[in-house]
């Protein structure tokens, strides 16, 4: 029977689509025009003067605090939170997962409005730390989505195994299941990590003073000049997005 | 063996953290949000005592029709046109060789990935008067030296397809991966045009994903705010560039919050549809799993 090739088509015209700016991007990270207009030879110009900026290395240190730290926090919370709506089935784990769902779905300004707001309520100072509770708060949900997929498919039947075989069900825990789910964790830390890293809205809301992350200043460069030494950052970080959704991937075909 | 009150015990234990720690900083926040729509505003940018109806008054502004018009007209064209991509994009994808598959998935994903504001900077570089697509229109006489291509709704609508057409192909092709082929082969054996059975028996069968890639564009795209600021201007502004600007030029901090509750109160009656339709799936490994740990 023959096949449609619309589909075949509109895949190809996407993924064009997706990629066009991003490969004018980066060529003209190299042009030695400022504003990327027409190609004015080739040149290191502006990965040279990114490398020599304090504000960015300022930012990188920041923006990889929050990162590691939310990320970590938020680890170690989802993975309680997806255990326990996993094994239980009450009233309560109806609401919980309601909490959890929410903030995947409600648009970023009106978590950094409403974290604001409360911030600002309860007079707390805006900064680094006002960043790294908003950070946990949308990773959260992430990470208890990622854990609670990888647990609706593990196989219980091992840990009747080594019950059978003299285990406890703290041993049973710690030497069957945490094993063979920590690939599930690692991977919602994984995209905990990346979502902490580009957040611009939230952070942008509960920032303070002193506390400038990479996408606030990349932000500033946007709206204030600069065009040429973005566009290099950009390249970076197009090839570190490559890297880690390599890892990724690689980590999921592990555990299938 | 444990008890009813033990068991209790426990499953508080380790909801407690995930449930304290959202109930602190998303639903009670949420709720302030609501409560600062009914405070008056102090001239520091501060918030005053007492309650008032005033600031509901104020979203009364003949600004703001043509600004929520807007928000809601580029929210809704921009998920059918991101869905009409997105479905031939994810079947494709389902119907792909395993190697071409990962290549495939991996392509799509990399953007999704990529940094949000680098994705909006690359088109504002393209759309630029001295960028590259401005001057290829122009080279082929599709579009005249002066026309421009930035800060007006179109360029915020491409922009926002451009961003969020990851997230709908992703939960399609999730369906369309799932879904027995041999069910088309058997409508079109029943003499089913290649059109109608696309339409009666392939999209019904995806409908939950098509559903979710549907909600994953639609909701970010009501509460767009960096996208319109960078390429939208004046022209393009968007309920959110209005809930920034009273947050952070005005410091009207009730004003803000009356606009931002309307937007939630928006964003709400999608979110309640999916929570009751995408309810917890009950597996059976689920079932063994609590008989065999308690």
């Amino acid at each position: 029977m023959k096949r449609s090739r619309v589909p075949f088509f509109t895949t190809i015209t996407v993924l064009v689509f997706f990629y066009l700016p991003l490969i004018v991007l980066s060529i003209n990270s190299f042009n030695d025009s400022r504003y990327g207009g027409p190609w004015k030879g080739f040149t290191f110009r502006w990965y040279v003067r990114l490398f020599h900026d304090p504000q960015i290395w300022h930012a990188l240190k920041n923006t990889l605090l929050i990162a590691v730290s939310a990320t970590l926090v938020s680890m170690m919370i989802g993975t309680l939170a997806a255990f326990a709506l996993h094994r239980y089935r009450s009233r309560l784990q109806m609401v919980h997962y309601g909490m959890i769902y929410s903030p995947l779905i409600v648009p970023d300004i009106l978590m950094g409005m409403s974290l604001l707001l409360f911030f600002v309520a309860l007079k707390v100072k805006l900064g680094l730390f006002t960043i790294f509770i908003a950070h946990v708060t949308f990773c959260l949900s992430y990470v208890t989505m990622v854990v609670l997929s990888r647990l609706q498919d593990f196989d219980f039947s091992l840990i009747e195994a080594a019950q059978d075989l003299g285990a406890n069900g703290w041993t049973a825990f710690r030497r069957i299941l945490l094993p063979l789910i920590m690939p599930g964790i690692a991977a919602g830390g994984l995209l905990a990590f990346t979502l902490s890293l580009d957040d611009f809205v939230i952070t942008f809301f509960v920032s303070g003073p002193g506390s400038t992350t990479l996408p606030i200043h990349i932000y500033s460069m946007m709206k204030h000049g600069a065009p040429a030494v973005i566009n290099a950052l950009s390249v970076i970080l197009l090839l570190i997005t490559f890297v880690l959704v390599s890892a990724s991937r690689t980590m999921r075909e592990k555990t299938e | 063996m444990t008890t009813a009150a033990d068991k209790k015990n426990r499953e508080w234990l380790i909801t407690g953290p995930s449930l304290i720690w959202l109930l602190l900083f998303f639903v009670i926040p949420t709720l302030i949000v609501f409560a600062i729509a009914f405070k008056p505003s102090t001239p520091f940018g501060g918030i005053g005592a007492g309650w008032t109806l005033t600031t509901l008054f104020d979203l009364s502004n003949p600004n703001y029709p043509a600004i929520i018009w807007r928000t809601v007209w580029i929210s809704l064209v921009s998920t059918i046109i991101c869905l009409l991509l997105a479905v031939p994009c994810g079947y494709c994808i389902a119907r792909a060789r395993r190697r071409s598959r990962n290549i495939l998935l991996m392509l799509v994903i990399v953007p999704f990935w990529t940094n949000f504001l680098i994705r909006i900077f690359a088109w504002k570089v393209l759309l630029h008067p001295e960028g590259l697509l401005k001057q290829a229109l122009v080279f082929l006489h599709l579009c005249s030296p002066d026309a421009t291509l930035l800060y007006n709704s179109a360029a915020v609508l491409l922009v926002i397809i451009y961003t969020y057409l990851p997230f709908a192909i992703l939960p399609i092709y999730a369906a369309a991966e799932k879904f027995d082929y041999s069910l088309i082969e058997a409508s079109r054996d029943l003499g089913a045009t290649r059109f109608r059975s696309f339409t009666h028996v392939f999209l019904p069968g995806i409908s939950r994903g098509v559903w979710t890639a549907a909600l994953m564009v639609f909701i970010p795209a009501l509460g767009a705010y960096v996208i319109p600021d960078i390429v939208g201007g004046p022209a393009g502004e968007m309920i959110g560039n209005k809930i920034a600007q009273r947050t952070f030029v005005d410091r009207n901090l009730p004003h803000a919050s009356a606009l931002a509750a309307l937007l939630t109160l928006a964003v709400m009656i999608p979110l309640m549809i999916t929570l009751v339709r995408n309810r917890l799936p009950e597996t059976d490994h689920r079932k063994k799993g609590k008989r065999i740990v308690e």
